[in-house]
């Protein structure tokens, strides 16, 4: 029995196996395709399919001999062709990326034809699910035929690493979980109060100052490898700075970023969000988001904006001054878009698109018509997308999925019961719903325990933004999810 | 003044005093794990009453030790007299639901030391599989396990895990769950569960242990003569939860028996019966045993010194199935509050934290029977994979 994951749009099996040799299979560039061996992208997943379908094994040298004593046909290549012009091999994943693939399996030589590189990812992680071995030790593949294609186009992770740190190996290991899941977004929240990782190239002191210990931050090369490790499996990365609030330990490094808190007329010593009133505030952020803008290559940027505390804003007197100047009365709402929509400003300008949670839709705050909203409240969430496509917004969903409220039991099925389009709104509206996000904020995780965490509670989120509509049936997902984890394994 | 050596003068040794020889043997319940620790310029001592209390010691000596930002390692000068509340601190690792190979069972060990557990549960069996290798019903794992070759626990497997315990003064109680939860049992052991009935017919499954047949017996006395043997502490754990009486029912040979038995419609005592026979065979091969709450709860008689396990939440509420074991005389084990298997958002740990195992209504001499509890991490949905973040 195959064990999909996730179930393709459209699967056909004759039932008829077909064998493979290791010593003799191939994965290799197809006539007529687009791309060859100068496909770096293409060569690197050749030789990490063919290791996850076989394994290391010191056994499998260029085999000689026929195959002995079986009646199956022998499958001996898998042929990749990408139909698109150029297949743009060294190019990062987007929105708009197709991930589309037609696979055709039946001997000699089985099929992958894709639109684009990343269509072809696809297909190579489902063919080497297909591939298993028998009883007797031989690896065999349904002859098939598979047309595929994602449901949503945006299939996120979110990773946080500021409320713990995650070494680099424990982010690429997750990369990989994600590949085998057919996740194509890795949101990299990756700075927040309790500590400031990024080591920043205009601001060495943000890190320098906020991050847990030296041993603690990214460097501009671990972040270049984990986006080129995302790349070669079709993820996009997007980074996550969050602003004005969940800012504290940006404050340790960048003096009079955050504004000062007071008790009547003397400051307590304790800060809370950004500063909106200063110029220096933006002229910091410029600077910043420059840096950002070259060093993420996604399109998009997630600019946070969630759980503004306003508290401090009002105890603080030139704020309070500024309100009154700006005619915002006591609405700090207004404030609060206010310093969004410079930021927003600043980010266009280096021809970024932005990602922002849902307040800073809630209050209000003048978008840009090509903003992403990211829906994340539990209490009602669907009224929420509505609202959010009706006013014309792109959102992405990750309310009923925050991994990190862990239950006991089997709570998959809860999240794999999740019918994003369950909300009121006309078609249009729902095409506005681009795809979700399985969170795991890291306030109880950390290397020790990420990995059993997230997966493969996960793989049940990975479905159903990857599959069609109906496929809903818990019984069939259990069967396949399970072979499917210790598959992972 | 001058003549004082300098505060920072390097200690070289720990000096360790033991009053009671036995560095061979066995920790048991009555095992003394009481030490005292002294630090000064001069001597740092550990003395202790046996070797248990030594390890002890020597854990809570490396906790003190620490290491300043130059890298120096120092200890404070530092006073202790320490000794265990409850003699039984137990741990229970499910080996049946999800088999854990030996390094997992090992890695636990080391934790366990770490925290001062010295109680090891090995509750080995159940209804998913069989991976304890008996030599003299090997099928019982062949048959059994999950897989035979690479799921199971062989003899050196266990006595490896015995020795590691040992060295870290934990007692190793084997748990042989019966007569229910042993429906892997069946495959290597025919005739020994109960074939369940659809009317007059066999409906091909099985419920528990068949506890009227002799062969029943038989059987139950060779496997624990072997089990008493391999295991050296005191206790054995049976078991003795949750027995689903329907298959019973359903038998027309039991249904026979339960009226010639006089037991009316009184499943209870049927079950009673078995555990009332099991429990003299134990006591015969010179063990004691522990048996979780419902042999209690069904009035089945047994031995005053029976480890009663209190694993229920409520019906009744645990504390007052506390303060009813040890009225009636028995020790008590309370597991209830702690079921680590029950995972929850958030610092859970601190739930467990608050629990006062003696918070009962109960005379003094009750409260002295209560010897200690044990975390629970049964294995419905944990493995080797995700084992220790779980229970550490």
């Amino acid at each position: 029995e195959d064990s999909l994951w996730p179930l393709p749009q459209r699967f056909r099996s004759s039932g008829r196996q077909l064998q493979l040799a290791p010593g003799r299979f191939q994965l290799v560039h197809g006539a007529g395709s687009s791309a060859g061996p100068g496909c770096g992208l293409l060569q690197d997943a050749f030789r990490r399919y063919y290791e996850y379908m076989f394994g290391q094994s010191r056994r499998w040298t260029w085999g000689h001999g026929p195959l002995r004593g079986r009646a199956e046909p022998e499958l001996l290549q898998l042929q990749v062709v990408i139909e698109a012009a150029d297949p743009a091999c060294h190019s990062h994943p987007h929105l708009a990326s197709s991930e589309a693939y037609h696979l055709t399996v039946t001997e000699p030589v089985a099929i992958l034809k894709a639109d684009e590189i990343w269509g072809a990812l696809r297909g190579l992680e489902t063919f080497s699910q297909l591939v298993h071995e028998d009883d007797y030790g031989s690896f065999l593949v349904n002859e098939s035929e598979i047309d595929d294609f994602p449901r949503f186009a945006h299939r996120g992770i979110l990773l946080d690493t500021s409320r713990h740190y995650l070494p680099l190996k424990s982010i690429l290991t997750n990369l990989d979980a994600m590949a085998f899941n057919k996740f194509n977004v890795l949101h990299w929240h990756i700075v927040d109060d309790q500590s400031f990782p990024y080591q920043s190239i205009y601001f060495p002191e943000l890190s320098d100052k906020g991050a847990y210990s030296y041993n603690h931050i990214y460097t501009p090369t671990d972040v270049r490898l984990v986006i080129e490790y995302a790349r070669l499996r079709g993820i996009r990365v997007i980074p996550e700075f969050d602003t004005p609030g969940h800012t504290q330990s940006w404050g340790k490094g960048q003096k009079d970023l955050l504004t000062p808190c007071y008790r009547g007329e003397q400051p307590t010593g304790s800060f809370g969000p950004i500063n909106p009133i200063l110029n220096t505030t933006y002229d910091f952020m410029t600077k910043f988001y420059k840096e950002i803008s070259s060093v993420f290559p996604d399109a998009y940027i997630h600019l946070g904006g969630d759980e503004v505390n306003f508290d401090c804003w009002k105890s603080n007197p030139e704020v309070k001054e500024f309100m009154k100047k700006q005619g915002f009365g006591i609405d700090y709402a207004k404030l609060e878009s206010y310093y969004i929509q410079k930021i927003l400003d600043i980010v266009s300008s280096y021809n970024k698109g932005y990602v922002v949670w849902q307040e800073v839709f809630d209050n209000k705050a003048q978008l840009k018509p090509d903003t992403v909203v990211q829906v994340w409240m539990g209490n009602n969430y669907a009224h929420e997308l509505s609202s959010v496509t009706a006013a014309g917004f792109t959102a992405i969903l990750a309310a009923p999925w925050y991994l990190d409220y862990i239950s006991y039991g089997q709570d998959w099925k809860k999240y794999y019961s999740v019918e994003p389009l369950n909300f009121p709104g006309s078609e249009k509206q729902k095409k506005l719903l681009i795809g979700g996000e399985a969170c795991l904020w890291g306030e109880f995780v950390d290397a020790t325990n990420l990995t059993p965490r997230l997966w493969p509670r996960a793989s049940a989120v990975g479905e159903r933004l990857w599959s069609s509509r109906n496929v809903t049936n818990l019984q069939d997902a259990y069967e396949r999810l399970t072979n499917h984890r210790c598959r992972m394994l | 003044a001058e003549n004082e050596p300098p505060w920072e003068t390097p200690c070289t040794q720990l000096l360790i005093f033991v009053a009671t020889p036995g560095c061979d043997g066995f920790p048991s319940l009555d095992s003394k794990e009481n030490y005292k620790l002294s630090v000064s310029e001069d001597s740092l001592l550990l003395s202790a009453d046996a070797v248990w209390g030594v390890l002890r010691g020597l854990e809570t000596f490396s906790q003190l030790v620490g290491r300043d930002e130059n890298g120096t390692y120092y200890i404070n000068k530092t006073e202790i007299v320490d000794f265990p509340r409850f003699p039984h601190r137990g741990l229970l690792l499910d080996t049946s639901r999800h088999y854990l190979p030996l390094r997992a069972i090992l890695e636990t060990l080391d934790v366990m030391a770490y925290n001062k557990f010295n109680v090891f549960h090995w509750h080995i069996v159940d209804d998913p599989s069989f991976p304890y290798e008996s030599m003299t019903f090997p099928e019982l794992s062949k048959q059994g396990a999950f897989n035979a070759m690479t799921h199971v626990y062989t003899a050196s497997d266990v006595q490896t895990v015995i020795e590691y315990a040992r060295l870290r003064g934990i007692r190793v109680v084997a748990e042989f769950d019966t007569p229910g939860h042993t429906l892997s049992w069946g495959p290597g052991a025919p005739g020994l569960l109960t074939p369940c009935y659809l009317g007059k017919e066999p409906s091909g499954t099985y419920g528990p242990i068949n506890p009227i047949l002799n062969s029943t017996y038989q059987f139950v006395t060779s496997l624990f003569q072997e089990i008493s043997t391999v295991f050296p502490d005191f206790f054995l754990h049976l078991g003795g939860d949750e027995v689903d009486f329907t298959c019973w029912k359903s038998n027309p040979k039991i249904r026979a028996f339960m009226k010639e038995m006089g037991f009316g419609e009184d499943y209870k005592k049927l079950e009673s019966f078995y555990i009332q026979r099991l429990l003299n065979i134990i006591s015969s091969l010179g063990k004691g045993y522990m048996v979780w709450q419902e042999v209690f709860d069904n009035g089945v008689k047994v031995r005053p010194d029976t480890i009663i396990h209190v694993w229920k939440q409520n019906s009744p509420p645990y504390m007052e199935e506390m303060a009813n074991v040890t009225k009636a005389g028995y020790q008590a084990l309370l597991s209830a509050p702690w079921y680590l298997n029950r995972i929850s958002y958030g610092q859970d740990w601190m739930a467990a934290y608050q629990v006062e195992p003696l918070k009962f209504e109960g005379v003094a001499e009750q409260k002295d029977r209560v010897i200690g509890g044990e975390a629970c991490m049964w294995g419905e949905y944990v493995d080797v994979t995700n084992l220790t973040p779980r229970l550490w």
